[in-house]
């Protein structure tokens, strides 16, 4: 029988198999940042272990960052505390470390594909969730706890039992105006958050070959979204192409080698998928989301489904509409929003700057809407002011910020306040995630655009 | 940090028959800021368990003082979203060793798994059976017998099969971890490092 994408990279990587149990997976490439490693290294201190591939080892400031004034100390004590306990262990350790000001700083999963620590065909692993957005490279990627942050740094690898294989295949052409986060957030809307729990995904199709591949990042960065560990897209020309000679890709022979092995990643004709989704390009639209978590999403045009109020599920349902302030049978369309959040792992890349830019050149900023346009890296700010987009967005009274996480998670000073309405290029509706009694609406940035310019929930295909 | 072993657990339990209770429920990320493993148990559920002002608020289930136990009932699709251990911690430190749902998110199951809380997973219909039983009678008794790998209820005839693997049954009636594992299999994998390409 034939082997998925999937097996061909999990089975290259894997040490030992344990009977009734899980896989020991060798893993690549480690990502660490502030938040859920400091007690993985008390762990592995108080075991008197060290770290066994710290050359495997990256470490980045970013969860936990001021996007103002980087270049002053940073005011909160407890984050200050955490971002300097970080530069200490990577210190101690011998492990690269790119804290704030740094050239390779940024968001963790803006910069491992930046500086080609992302490769096809490699395991991935950080202590966060939306690390599948490395399988955009054919890659492995996925999140983990601190307990396996702490098994990683020990050991290089870590112990998981073998997912069942899922491939979601879309092709075709998309519709004007949308864009790679419209493609995952249809498909959440279809499968629900927890259709893909216990999967690992392949997005398969010329709706995803033909994206970028920071369109195919934004993608697989979703994959967490709906339940499952990572997604994957096989690695193609453009690929290769985009991993070619940057800071810790494979140079010379190394290169020849893994162009070998990479070559071969693509699920074989006659492989086998444990659950399959066929979807058309046609069928999605812009897309927005009126609830409590990724899959309450809809067509921008669409009004917000009614449920059977005799159902148990359906608690849940209304006790999320009513944080949103919303109604069953209501447009989208037309409502008032009060903030613009452009950035984070999802679309904070130079495609989602280039995209907000479209819209919002020679138009103003609404005045009702305060907007957060935070890049996802060093790298991506600097290519923001060189292409001219700083220009484009200061004419149209808007301010860049510094790189960071910033109001994804809001656990920085950047949180919106209680019951104020966000249009979000993020990840996560989920109550309070940007901030406590926040209420964010998830969308690409070309919805957040068209809304930072109108003050609400607008089409932007009437801009493009 | 190991733990306690669990064997055989009996308990009254707390009812959260909510769907898709996700970890920045559970944890907001505003909590996250300390770099060691304390206090997370004061932050369990942080918004639903208390006002902004640092009031309770009374209507929420941890505030109920006729509930209580060693054993958390959740709604369907539990602990998706944020990989954050510290979410199993705050569960953990509370006081909670099993989480009891119809559907847990991955990375929150191993990371109970990795911890020492024992995830549950039984079907949709026993789970609404034992809410509505709870919800009669707070001081109903649960037991978790994972030595025999069942899961009973006073007052319910029927039983479910506890699922686990038998490596992480082992770890969890013993008190072991994966790294008590991997640290000994070292030299095999720097041979396994050794031939890597990259």
């Amino acid at each position: 029988m034939g082997k998925t994408l999937f097996d061909k990279v999990w089975d290259s990587h894997v040490v030992e198999r344990i009977s009734q149990g899980p896989d020991v997976l060798f893993i690549d490439r480690h990502m660490i940042h502030e938040v859920t490693s400091p007690v993985a290294f008390i762990g592995l201190k108080n075991r008197g272990l060290k770290v066994m591939s710290p050359e495997r080892t990256f470490a980045t400031a970013d969860h936990n960052t001021p996007t103002k004034n980087q270049h002053l100390p940073v005011k909160d004590p407890l984050s200050a505390n955490q971002l300097k306990t970080l530069e200490r262990n990577a210190k101690e350790y011998g492990i690269s470390y790119w804290g704030l000001g740094h050239k390779n700083n940024g968001i963790v999963h803006v910069i491992g594909p930046e500086q080609g620590i992302t490769l096809p065909g490699a395991t991935i692993v950080c202590g966060d969730s939306h690390t599948s957005t490395h399988g955009a490279f054919g890659a492995i990627a996925f999140g983990i706890g601190t307990s396996e942050v702490e098994m990683v740094l020990a050991t290089q690898c870590i112990m998981q039992v073998k997912p069942k294989k899922m491939r979601i295949n879309i092709n075709g052409e998309l519709n004007k105006g949308v864009t790679p986060k419209d493609i995952a957030l249809f498909i959440i809307s279809k499968i629900s958050t927890s259709g893909a729990t216990g999967y690992f995904v392949e997005y398969s199709g010329s709706a995803f070959s033909d994206l970028s591949m920071e369109g195919r990042m934004t993608v697989c960065n979703l994959s967490i979204e709906m339940g499952a560990r990572g997604g994957m897209i096989a690695p193609d020309a453009k690929t290769f192409e985009y991993v070619k000679g940057r800071e810790f890709s494979p140079k010379g022979n190394d290169w020849e080698k893994a162009m070998k092995f990479w070559k071969t990643l693509s699920s074989d004709k006659d492989a086998k998928f444990d659950k399959e989704f066929s979807f058309n390009s046609n069928e999605i639209e812009p897309m927005i989301t009126y609830g409590t978590n990724p899959g309450m999403g809809l067509s921008i045009l669409q009004k917000i489904p009614s449920k059977d109020p005799e159902k148990s599920e359906n608690i849940s349902y209304k006790k999320s509409l009513n944080y949103m302030g919303y109604k069953e049978g209501e447009f989208m369309l037309g409502k008032k929003i009060d903030y613009v959040f452009l950035g984070s792992c999802t679309n904070g890349r130079i495609e989602d700057f280039r995209a907000f830019s479209s819209i919002v050149k020679g138009r103003k900023k609404s005045n009702r809407v305060t907007a957060w346009l935070v890049p996802g890296s060093h790298n991506v700010m600097n290519a923001i002011k060189e292409e001219g987009i700083l220009d484009i967005l200061e004419n149209s009274g808007f301010e860049l910020r510094e790189p960071g996480c910033s109001a994804c998670l809001a656990m920085n000073d950047d949180k919106i306040p209680k019951g104020k309405y966000v249009v979000s290029t993020s990840n996560r509706n989920f109550e309070g995630r940007q901030g406590p009694g926040a209420r964010t609406i998830l969308a690409s940035p070309l919805v957040a655009a068209a809304a930072a310019i109108t003050g609400e929930i607008t089409d932007p295909r009437k801009y493009l | 940090m190991t733990y306690d072993p669990l064997k055989i657990l009996e308990s009254t339990a707390v009812p959260l028959p909510i769907e898709n209770v996700d970890t920045d429920q559970i944890i907001p990320a505003r909590f996250l800021k300390a770099t060691e493993r304390v206090g997370f148990g004061e932050n369990l559920f942080r918004d639903w368990r208390y006002n902004q002002d640092g009031s309770l608020k009374n209507d929420f289930i941890l505030n109920n003082e006729n509930f209580s136990g060693k054993i958390l009932i959740g709604g369907k699709n539990f602990g998706s979203g944020s990989s954050r251990e510290h979410a199993v911690w705050a569960i953990y430190d509370y006081g909670f060793r099993c989480v009891v749902s119809s559907f847990f998110a991955d990375i929150f199951k191993n990371n109970c798994l990795n911890i020492g809380v024992l995830p549950v997973q039984i079907s949709d219909q026993f789970l609404s059976q034992i809410f509505d039983e709870v919800y009669r009678n707070p001081k109903t008794i649960i037991k978790i017998n994972l030595l025999e790998e069942f899961i009973s209820v006073e007052g319910i005839e029927k039983t479910e099969k506890i699922s686990i693997t038998a490596y992480k049954k082992d770890n969890m009636t013993n008190g072991f971890d994966d790294i008590d594992y991997l640290v000994n299999i070292k030299e095999k994998i720097k041979n396994f490092s050794s031939k890597r390409n990259f």
